[in-house]
């Protein structure tokens, strides 16, 4: 390990370039001193190569195998030394131990690029952080200056405050004094004026004794004749008499004018009353007829009563007429209560109109209410269905009305299902009779075949034999008995050799329409056989052979 | 009656026509009739002389000569036969009887604008007095002068009294400086006193209703009140801004009408009728439309008997308006409507309001500014009435006839009988 840490030490101060221990590298360095030494990914600059080269040189072989064995099995790997045998290198534990140390040497790299990239993580986080937190420190900030701002602020308007009721206090303060200032100068003026005209009133009386004196001396009035009273009485002298008339005279001025108010008040009375009266009777009429409540106020309501009939007499008789304090008293009391009732009914009306009442209060009306509501209700529901439904309609209505073809063919599916299915069993029916009607054919061809082949040997045989008789008769022609039946044959035979060559002609085209023109006979046979399978379609199949081609044209 | 230096001319009140002539020893300062219209009194005051006249003889005289001690007022009592002579400093008021020519003093009356108050009726006199600085009230008893009543108020400085109409309250009011109206019966109790505020200046005009059920008392603070004769308490403030809002008055503004002049016609030297029509500006109503700012006069601080408050009251005959005048605002004339105790006209002139005054027999309002145009309201509408004439005729005053067909406008210089027209129904 000396070995190690005496190289590392070389390697870093000297070494002008940093070891960056993130970069995760392959750096190939061509030494060839390396060419013995594995590359490894590790950090590593081209000293650290170097490095690995001073390792292990032709030198130290053993040595630095050792080393390495006993640090393999101090890691724990097996030993790379053969099993007992030391000094030969076991190759295969040897790659074993490598391909290990290369598996770990992957597994580290991947720990640390996880764990590098936790690293930056967290460093984000840490930057994030601590921006946060810068930001949240400036926000303090700025809130606590904030805050001692609206202090100051504060301060000032608490001051401000005080200044102002310190000055309408002054204000009031001087208001008063001035008051006070105001009264004792008014004081003082009322004085100095009573001295004044106390002065004054002393030249007047001066004046006066001097104007009496000289008055005495001139005839103050002149005039030519007496003039006669207005009213033609003589003036009467100033006695006690006339001054008790004169009092007299003005009480009863007095007295007159007081009758005078006292009777307008009277009529004024009078007309209130009959207005208070008409009031409480009209209130009465409003109020619900639920006076009966006897039994919570009986002794009032007997006073009442009593007090009601009173009143009720008093009012048969001429009320306004009485004036007295009682029944004043008794009417304003009854007024009042009326009113008052009147007053409690209406409430009553408007909480009740609040609650979306409108009429008088009873319990048939409170229940029917309620029904009512739920009637509303109940309607309310049923409308929004029909709504609803209404709604739906629509939307299908418009859909139908929007797409033509599709509803068309639908529609024409609904109406045609029915003939189609019929179709489609009718084409059942027809395939089935196509087939029959195909395996028919068949056996007609081969049996046509058959029939040509058979033919065919029947020819040959013939002309086999009737060589064997042109043979025979020529040998025989010498004997000139030919029997006739030969001539038929004869005669047969051109036919038969015509017929053949006519077959044979006509076989080649087609090998059906022959077999269709002359099997009428056969095919009459077959049809006679199939008649008896299948009477109808057979006959049918003819002409619906036709139809079945062209439905199948058409269908196709 | 009207005076032209010193000599009295009598009129036809429907004619116009001179009736008798009378010449007095001096320049005449005051001319009453009496109350039945049958003799005329000329009062000079700086002779101290009065002269009656009497329209059925002519040739009948009378001289009252107060001699050294001088003529301040003179007055007829309501019986018509005596003659009140208030003497210089207002020493004492001397009744002059013209039927026993005896004659009665009164001391120490006092020297105050309404110091001497006849009952409607003519039945009582009311005199203020003021004795060793206490105001007192005398009544008498016109028929005899006899002392009825003698009571102290408790005023400061009595200013006035008024009988109401019905003859059985007086109404007593202080000076200005001190907000007081009393109210005392024919027998000298005092019914009630009443007093709006303490400090400010108090009360500057005073009027009875004339069915005697309402005081109104117009104060230097732009506000009337007017109290009820039951129980002598306020029953409505009535106030006076300079700026009206509420949509149910009617705002009559007198307006200029430019006069419009045919120039074809000009002559010259212009005719005097041209002229005179060319310079006098005719003016009509014209209803403003609420709200509406009158105009203002903040009055000078400084001086006394300042042009603040509501200097003029008038009740209509009918008692249903009430007209007032605010010193404040002097070209406008206020009408309200006493059933409803709310504001219901205000007439805005162009010129300050001298003088106004209700017909007697309608609810009918003369208003004169001094121009020489009259104008006259009533609930029907309002009118300008131009003067006709040459020249300026400014009108300083106005009087009613007392049978409302006609009224009499004075100038300086001058005067003219307004005829109204009555509608024949």
């Amino acid at each position: 390990m000396g070995d190690w840490k005496t190289i590392t030490v070389p390697v870093l101060s000297p070494d002008s370039k940093n070891i960056f221990p993130y970069t995760s590298e392959r750096k190939r360095s061509p030494t060839s001193m390396n060419s013995q030494v594995l590359r490894l990914s590790l950090p590593s600059s081209k000293n650290m190569h170097s490095f690995y080269g001073a390792f292990c040189t032709e030198d130290n072989i053993e040595q630095s195998v050792s080393y390495i064995d006993r640090e393999l099995t101090t890691l724990g790997f097996p030993s790379i030394y053969a099993e007992s045998k030391g000094k030969e290198l076991n190759l295969i534990s040897i790659i074993n131990c490598m391909n290990e140390l290369l598996v770990m040497q992957h597994k580290n790299l991947r720990a640390q690029e996880e764990v590098e990239m936790q690293h930056l993580k967290l460093g984000s986080d840490m930057d994030h952080l601590q921006n946060c937190y810068a930001k949240l420190k400036e926000q303090l900030e700025l809130s606590k200056r904030e805050i001692v701002g609206l202090q100051e602020r504060d301060r000032q308007l608490q001051s401000k405050n005080r200044n102002l009721h310190q000055l309408l206090k002054n204000e009031k303060d001087e208001v008063q004094k001035l008051q006070n200032i105001i009264s004792s100068r008014a004081t003082q003026y009322n004085h100095d004026m009573k001295r004044k005209e106390r002065e004054y009133n002393k030249l007047k009386e001066r004046l006066h004794q001097l104007v009496m004196n000289k008055k005495d001396k001139k005839l103050a009035m002149e005039v030519l004749n007496y003039v006669g009273r207005a009213d033609g009485k003589r003036g009467a002298w100033r006695t006690d008499k006339t001054e008790a008339r004169n009092e007299e005279e003005m009480y009863k001025v007095l007295l007159s004018d007081y009758e005078q108010r006292q009777k307008q008040l009277l009529l004024e009375n009078a007309e209130l009353k009959k207005v208070l009266q008409q009031m409480k009777k009209d209130i009465i009429s409003l109020l619900p007829p639920q006076k009966q409540k006897p039994k919570e106020r009986s002794e009032d309501g007997l006073v009442l009563s009593d007090q009601e009939e009173d009143i009720g007499e008093l009012n048969k008789e001429n009320m306004w007429e009485l004036s007295c304090e009682t029944v004043r008293e008794q009417l304003t009391n009854s007024i009042r209560k009326q009113w008052r009732m009147l007053k409690n009914h209406v409430e009553k009306l408007d909480n009740q109109v609040s609650r979306g009442h409108s009429g008088v209060l009873n319990e048939k009306d409170v229940i029917s209410r309620e029904d009512h509501e739920l009637e509303t209700e109940k309607l309310e529901l049923e409308i929004q269905q029909c709504k609803e439904m209404i709604k739906t309609q629509q939307q299908l209505l418009q859909q139908q009305l929007t797409c033509d073809d599709e509803t068309t063919l639908l529609l024409q599916d609904c109406y045609l299902l029915e003939e189609r299915e019929r179709l489609q069993e009718e084409w059942r029916l027809f395939r089935e009779q196509k087939k029959n009607f195909e395996k028919e054919r068949k056996s007609f061809t081969e049996a046509a075949i058959r029939l040509g082949l058979e033919r065919k040997a029947f020819e040959e045989d013939r002309g086999t034999w009737l060589k064997h008789q042109f043979l025979s008769m020529t040998a025989d022609y010498k004997s000139e008995n030919m029997t006739t039946p030969s001539a038929f044959l004869r005669s047969s035979d051109p036919d038969i050799c015509l017929v053949k060559s006519a077959s044979w002609q006509r076989k080649p085209p087609s090998v059906l329409s022959p077999t269709v023109s002359p099997e009428p006979c056969q095919i009459s046979q077959y049809i006679t056989q199939n008649r008896v399978a299948s009477e109808k379609p057979a006959a049918d199949n003819m002409p619906n052979l036709c139809v079945e081609s062209d439905d199948k044209e058409e269908i196709e | 009656a009207s005076c032209v230096q010193h000599r009295l001319v009598v009129r036809d009140a429907s004619t116009l026509q001179i009736r008798q002539l009378y010449t007095c020893l001096d320049q005449i300062q005051y001319i009453e009739w009496s109350s039945d219209s049958l003799f005329v009194l000329c009062a000079m005051y700086k002779r101290g002389i009065v002269q009656v006249w009497s329209l059925e003889q002519p040739d009948w005289h009378c001289k009252i000569d107060e001699g050294s001690a001088g003529l301040v007022a003179s007055c007829w009592s309501p019986d018509g036969r005596h003659i009140l002579n208030t003497t210089e400093f207002h020493l004492r008021i001397t009744v002059w009887s013209l039927c026993t020519k005896s004659v009665s003093y009164i001391k120490y009356p006092k020297a105050c604008q309404q110091g001497v108050a006849f009952t409607k009726d003519g039945r009582y006199m009311a005199v203020a007095e003021r004795r060793d600085c206490k105001d007192f009230i005398s009544i008498f008893v016109c028929r005899n002068w006899q002392l009825l009543r003698h009571f102290d108020t408790e005023t400061q400085d009595l200013f006035g009294i008024e009988w109401a109409p019905n003859g059985c309250v007086l109404a007593a009011w202080d000076t200005c400086l001190e907000y007081k109206v009393l109210l005392y019966s024919l027998d000298g109790r005092l019914l009630s006193s009443y007093r709006a505020y303490e400090w400010p200046l108090g009360v500057k005009s005073i009027a009875w209703s004339p069915s005697s059920q309402f005081l109104a008392i117009g104060s230097f603070d732009e506000k009337v009140r007017i109290l009820n004769h039951v129980t002598w308490k306020k029953i409505t403030e009535l106030e006076h801004p300079a700026a009206i809002s509420n949509r149910k008055t009617i705002v009559y503004k007198e307006v200029e009408k430019s006069p419009t002049v045919d120039t074809e016609r000009l002559t010259f030297p212009p005719t005097r009728a041209l002229a005179s029509s060319l310079f006098s500006t005719k003016s009509k109503y014209d209803i403003s439309q609420v709200p509406v700012s009158l105009q203002y006069n903040k009055p000078v601080a400084d001086r006394a008997n300042p042009k603040v408050g509501v200097g003029m009251l008038a009740f209509s005959a009918d008692n249903c308006f009430l007209a007032t005048k605010n010193d404040n605002i002097p070209n406008a004339v206020w009408i309200w409507d006493i059933r409803k105790l709310k504001l219901s006209v205000v007439l805005e002139q162009l010129c300050t309001i001298q003088c106004f005054q209700w017909d007697p027999c309608q609810p009918r309002l003369a208003v004169c500014t001094g121009s020489s145009r009259v104008y006259l309201w009533s609930p029907a509408g309002c009118v300008v009435v131009q003067v006709p004439g040459e020249g300026d005729f400014q009108i300083m005053s106005l009087s009613w006839n007392s049978n409302g067909d006609s009224m009499l406008l004075l100038s300086k210089d001058n005067f003219c009988v307004c005829y109204l027209e009555t509608e024949e129904v």
